[in-house]
C-alpha cells in the first residue's frame, strides 16, 4: 500500500505529502479552500501557480480518501512498515567527517569554508498581496 | 493500515519557533496556545513585588535589582509593591524546554565528530549535510545517555520509543527537517528535586520539585551566522547532527529563582552522570522559558516564550523580568501575547521576535527509515543476543554513578556540615574537589576545614570573582595551614593572617610566612602567667571592674595582655590565666 501512495505522490509533480487526508475534506465536498492552499505553500514552499495545480491536489486527496473504505475497527495501527526490524545500534567511534572541500562544491556561494544562505527568513507574500487567481 | 493523524498537534506542548540557535536569528513563528491547565502545581508561590522568596528587605523587589542594572529596562513599580485591598494578587506559572548536548564521541545519526571548535564544516558527514541517498545509524551511547539521564530523573523508560521527524525551513536544517521522538519519546513522567535558599539568612534549604514530562533525542542544527551587512547568513553545519536531550519541564516553577536553581541542580546531575558537560557558556545546555501569570484560582494565562537564556544568571533575570513585564502590561488594561521573546543581556529586558507568518505546523510524520527503539530489561532481555546490539536498562541503573543529591547526603553524614553547606560546596565549580583534598591532608577537624573552606576560602574568591580554578592558595597550602592552627601553634587571627598572606601569591609556604612574621603563639606558660600578673598589677581599676561582674572588663584585660605579647598569645589562654589569677 506503501508503494501505490509513493507512486500517487510521484505522480501530482507538486511534491504533495501524501497523508494529508482529512483537514481539507471535513464536510466530503472535496473542495480546498484558498486558506488551505495559502498554508500548504508556506508550509512546503511549492507554489501552486494555477486552476488545474489546485484540481489535481484535490483528485489526489480524494484517491487517497478511498482508504477509508477499508474497516480497521480493532486494527492495532503500524508505527511503519520497519517496526519488526530491529533498529541497528552503531558504536560511538568516529568515522566520517573532514570532508569540507568536497561539501562545499555543492554550494553555490562559499564564504571561508561557509555556506552562504539568504538572509534570515523572506517574508511570503499575504493572500491578499497575491495574483488572486481562486478568487475568480 | 490507516495514517496516524497529526493533525492533533495540541498534543504537543509547545513548538520551536527557530533552529535552536546561539545568535538570536529571525524567527519562523508563534508558538502554540495550548499551555494545558493543570489543577494543582506543587511549587506555587504567590509574586510579590517579583520575588518569591523573602530576601530580607520587603521592597526588594525584581524590578529594583533589574533598574539597578540597566538604565533603559524600566518598569513602573507601582503595582508590585502593595496590592490594594480586593485586588487579587498574582501568580507566576514557569516551564521550562532544556536542550542538552549528549557527551559522546559522535554525532546520533552520523560518524562524525562531536567537537566544540573546529574549522568550518570539517565535522560533517554526508548524512550531516542531507546528501540524497544517506541514511541515519543510531548512536548506541546516545541512547544510553537517555536512558540513564532518564533513571536519575525518576522517568519511567518507554521500551519502545519512536522517531519523527518535525519540519520546517531554516538554512541551519540542511534536510528541512528534524529528527526527534515526538509521539513516543524514550522517557516520560519523571521528577526533579531542587533546593532553594530561603529564610532570614539564606540558611535555610526548602527542597522544591518539579515534575518531567518527558526526555527525547533528537539532533541538533547547524550554526547561522547572520552577516546582515552583505544581508546573507553564513552556515556551519559542525554541529548539525549532535544528539541533544531535550528535557522538558512542567509549569511547576513561579519564579526566576526556582527555575534558576532547578536548571542548575539539573546541570549538575547531567555533569554527574556524565551524559553532558551542560555547560551554558559553550551551548551545551540551552533553556527556553515559557511564562504566563494570572490571578490564583482564576485560569492560566497566555504565556510567552523566552529564548537566548546563555547562563543560569540571566535566566533568573530575564525570568523575572518578564513576569514583571506581563503584570505590568495586564494591570495597565494590555493583554498578553502567545509570542517568542528573546532576552538582551545588555538591556536586561525582553523583546519580542514576533514574525509576521503566523503559527508554524510542524508536519510531524514517522521517521520512515528507523524503526522503533525497542528496550530491554533482566526479564525481557533475548537470549543470545549480541549485547552491542541491545540496551539493558537494569544494567545500567545499576551502574549509575552517584548522583549530587547522594553526595549531599554523604557530606553531612561524614562530615557533620549543615545541608546547605553541602548545596554551596556542590553549587561552586571545582570547590566540592578542593574541599575533598584539604581533607586529606590535613589534621584538623572536618568542621574547621568546611569553615575555612566556606568562609574565608569562599569569601576571598567571591570577592575578587576567581573561579575555584584561579585560587591562588591551594588545597595543601590550606591544610598545611590548619594544621598549624590545629597544633596551636598560631592563633586563629594569626592564621587569617597567614591566608591574607598566602592570597599574595608570593609562593611562600604557611610556615615561612609564620616564622618570617614572627606569628608563632607563645609556648612558654610561665611567661605568660608573668605577663598577665604584671598587666593585672598595673590595670587594678580594670581588675576591680572584672570582680564586679562586668563582662566587657574581661575582654579589656585580654586586649592589654595580648597587646604586651605582640599578639602572640592565645586569647583562650590568657582568659583561662586571668580567669584563674582572680579566682572566678
Amino acid at each position: 500500500m506503501w508503494s501505490r501512495l509513493v507512486w500517487l505522490g510521484l505522480r501530482a509533480p507538486l511534491g504533495v505529502r501524501q497523508g494529508f487526508t482529512s483537514k481539507a475534506d471535513p464536510q466530503g465536498s472535496g473542495r480546498i479552500t484558498a486558506e488551505v492552499i495559502e498554508h500548504l505553500e508556506r508550509l512546503a514552499l511549492v507554489d501552486f501557480g494555477s486552476r488545474e495545480a489546485v484540481a489535481r491536489l484535490e483528485k489526489a486527496i480524494a484517491f487517497a480518501d478511498r482508504l477509508r473504505a477499508v474497516d480497521t475497527d480493532g486494527v492495532e495501527p503500524m508505527e511503519s512498515v520497519l517496526e519488526d526490524r530491529r533498529l541497528y545500534l552503531r558504536s560511538d567511534n568516529v568515522v566520517e567527517g573532514n570532508c569540507a572541500d568536497e561539501l562545499l562544491q555543492n554550494s553555490h556561494r562559499v564564504v571561508e569554508e561557509y555556506f552562504v544562505a539568504p538572509p534570515g527568513n523572506i517574508s511570503l507574500p499575504k493572500l491578499d498581496e497575491k495574483e488572486p487567481f481562486l478568487h475568480s | 493500515m490507516h495514517f496516524r493523524n497529526y493533525a492533533s498537534q495540541g498534543a504537543s506542548r509547545h513548538s520551536e519557533a527557530e533552529s535552536p540557535d546561539q545568535d538570536s536569528g529571525v524567527t519562523m513563528a508563534a508558538p502554540m496556545l495550548r499551555w494545558g491547565c493543570r489543577g494543582r502545581r506543587w511549587a506555587f508561590a504567590r509574586v510579590d513585588g517579583g520575588s518569591c522568596h523573602r530576601r530580607g528587605a520587603p521592597t526588594g523587589s525584581t524590578s529594583n535589582r533589574i533598574r539597578g542594572q540597566s538604565s533603559v529596562a524600566q518598569q513602573p513599580l507601582h503595582t508590585a509593591q502593595k496590592p490594594r485591598k480586593g485586588e487579587h494578587k498574582w501568580a507566576a506559572v514557569v516551564g521550562l524546554e532544556i536542550h542538552a548536548q549528549i557527551s559522546s564521541n559522535s554525532k546520533l545519526f552520523s560518524g562524525s565528530q562531536v567537537r566544540f571548535s573546529a574549522p568550518p564544516n570539517s565535522l560533517v558527514s554526508f548524512f550531516d549535510a542531507s546528501l540524497p541517498g544517506t541514511l541515519p545509524v543510531l548512536n548506541r551511547r546516545c541512547v544510553e545517555a537517555a536512558v540513564m539521564t532518564g533513571l536519575a530523573l525518576n522517568c519511567h523508560i518507554n521500551k519502545k520509543s519512536l522517531f519523527d521527524r518535525k519540519h520546517y525551513f531554516y538554512a541551519d536544517l540542511p534536510a528541512g527537517y528534524q529528527i526527534t521522538q515526538q509521539r513516543l519519546p524514550i522517557a516520560v513522567n519523571g521528577s526533579l528535586i531542587y533546593g532553594v535558599c530561603a529564610g532570614k539568612k539564606q540558611s535555610q534549604v526548602i527542597p522544591k520539585m518539579v515534575r518531567i514530562k518527558q526526555i527525547q533525542l533528537e539532533q541538533d542544527s547547524g550554526k547561522s551566522l547572520h552577516d546582515d551587512l552583505r544581508s546573507q547568513t553564513l552556515i556551519d553545519l559542525n554541529r548539525a547532527g549532535v544528539g541533544l536531550l531535550e528535557v522538558v519541564l512542567e509549569p511547576d516553577m513561579s519564579c526566576g529563582e526556582e527555575a534558576a536553581t532547578a536548571v542548575r541542580e539539573l546541570q549538575l546531575i547531567l555533569q554527574a552522570l556524565g551524559t553532558s558537560q551542560a555547560n551554558m557558556a559553550e551551548g551545551q545546555l540551552r533553556v527556553d522559558a515559557n511564562i504566563s501569570v494570572h490571578h490564583p484560582g482564576e485560569p492560566l494565562g497566555v504565556r510567552t516564550e523566552v529564548k537566548n537564556l546563555n547562563s543560569i544568571r540571566f535566566l533568573a533575570k530575564a525570568i523575572d523580568y518578564e513576569i514583571q513585564r506581563q503584570i505590568n502590561e495586564l494591570e495597565n488594561g494590555g493583554e498578553i501575547l502567545n509570542e517568542t521573546r528573546s532576552f538582551h543581556q545588555k538591556l536586561g529586558c525582553t523583546m519580542s521576535m514576533r514574525d509576521k507568518e503566523g503559527k508554524q505546523d510542524y508536519r510531524f510524520m514517522p521517521e520512515p527509515n528507523l524503526p522503533p527503539l525497542v528496550l530491554y530489561d533482566a526479564t525481557s532481555l533475548p537470549a543470545g543476543a549480541d549485547p552491542q546490539q541491545v540496551i539493558n536498562i537494569d544494567q545500567i541503573r545499576e551502574t549509575l554513578p552517584e548522583l549530587p543529591s547522594v553526595t549531599r547526603e554523604k557530606l553531612v553524614q561524614q562530615y557533620g556540615m549543615l545541608l546547605e553547606h553541602s548545596f554551596t560546596l556542590l553549587n561552586e565549580v571545582g570547590l566540592l574537589e578542593f574541599f575533598q583534598n584539604v581533607i586529606k591532608e590535613t589534621r584538623a577537624e572536618p568542621k574547621k576545614v568546611t569553615s575555612w573552606v566556606l568562609n574565608t576560602f569562599l569569601g576571598y574568591l567571591k570577592q575578587q570573582n576567581l573561579a575555584v580554578s584561579e585560587s591562588p592558595v591551594t588545597p595543601s597550602a590550606l591544610a598545611e595551614l590548619l594544621d598549624l592552627l590545629d597544633s596551636r601553634t598560631i592563633s586563629s587571627s594569626a592564621a587569617k593572617q597567614v591566608f591574607k598572606e598566602l592570597w599574595k601569591r608570593e609562593g611562600k609556604t604557611p610556615g615561612q610566612i609564620v616564622s618570617e612574621k614572627q606569628l608563632e603563639l607563645m609556648q612558654d606558660q610561665g611567661a605568660l602567667e608573668q605577663l598577665c600578673h604584671s598587666v593585672m598589677e598595673a590595670h587594678p581599676q580594670v581588675v576591680m571592674d572584672v570582680k564586679k561582674g562586668n563582662p566587657r572588663a574581661v575582654n579589656k584585660l585580654i586586649g592589654l595582655v595580648r597587646k604586651a605579647t605582640q599578639s602572640r598569645a592565645d586569647p583562650v589562654m590568657i582568659k583561662e590565666i586571668l580567669e584563674k589569677k582572680m579566682s572566678l
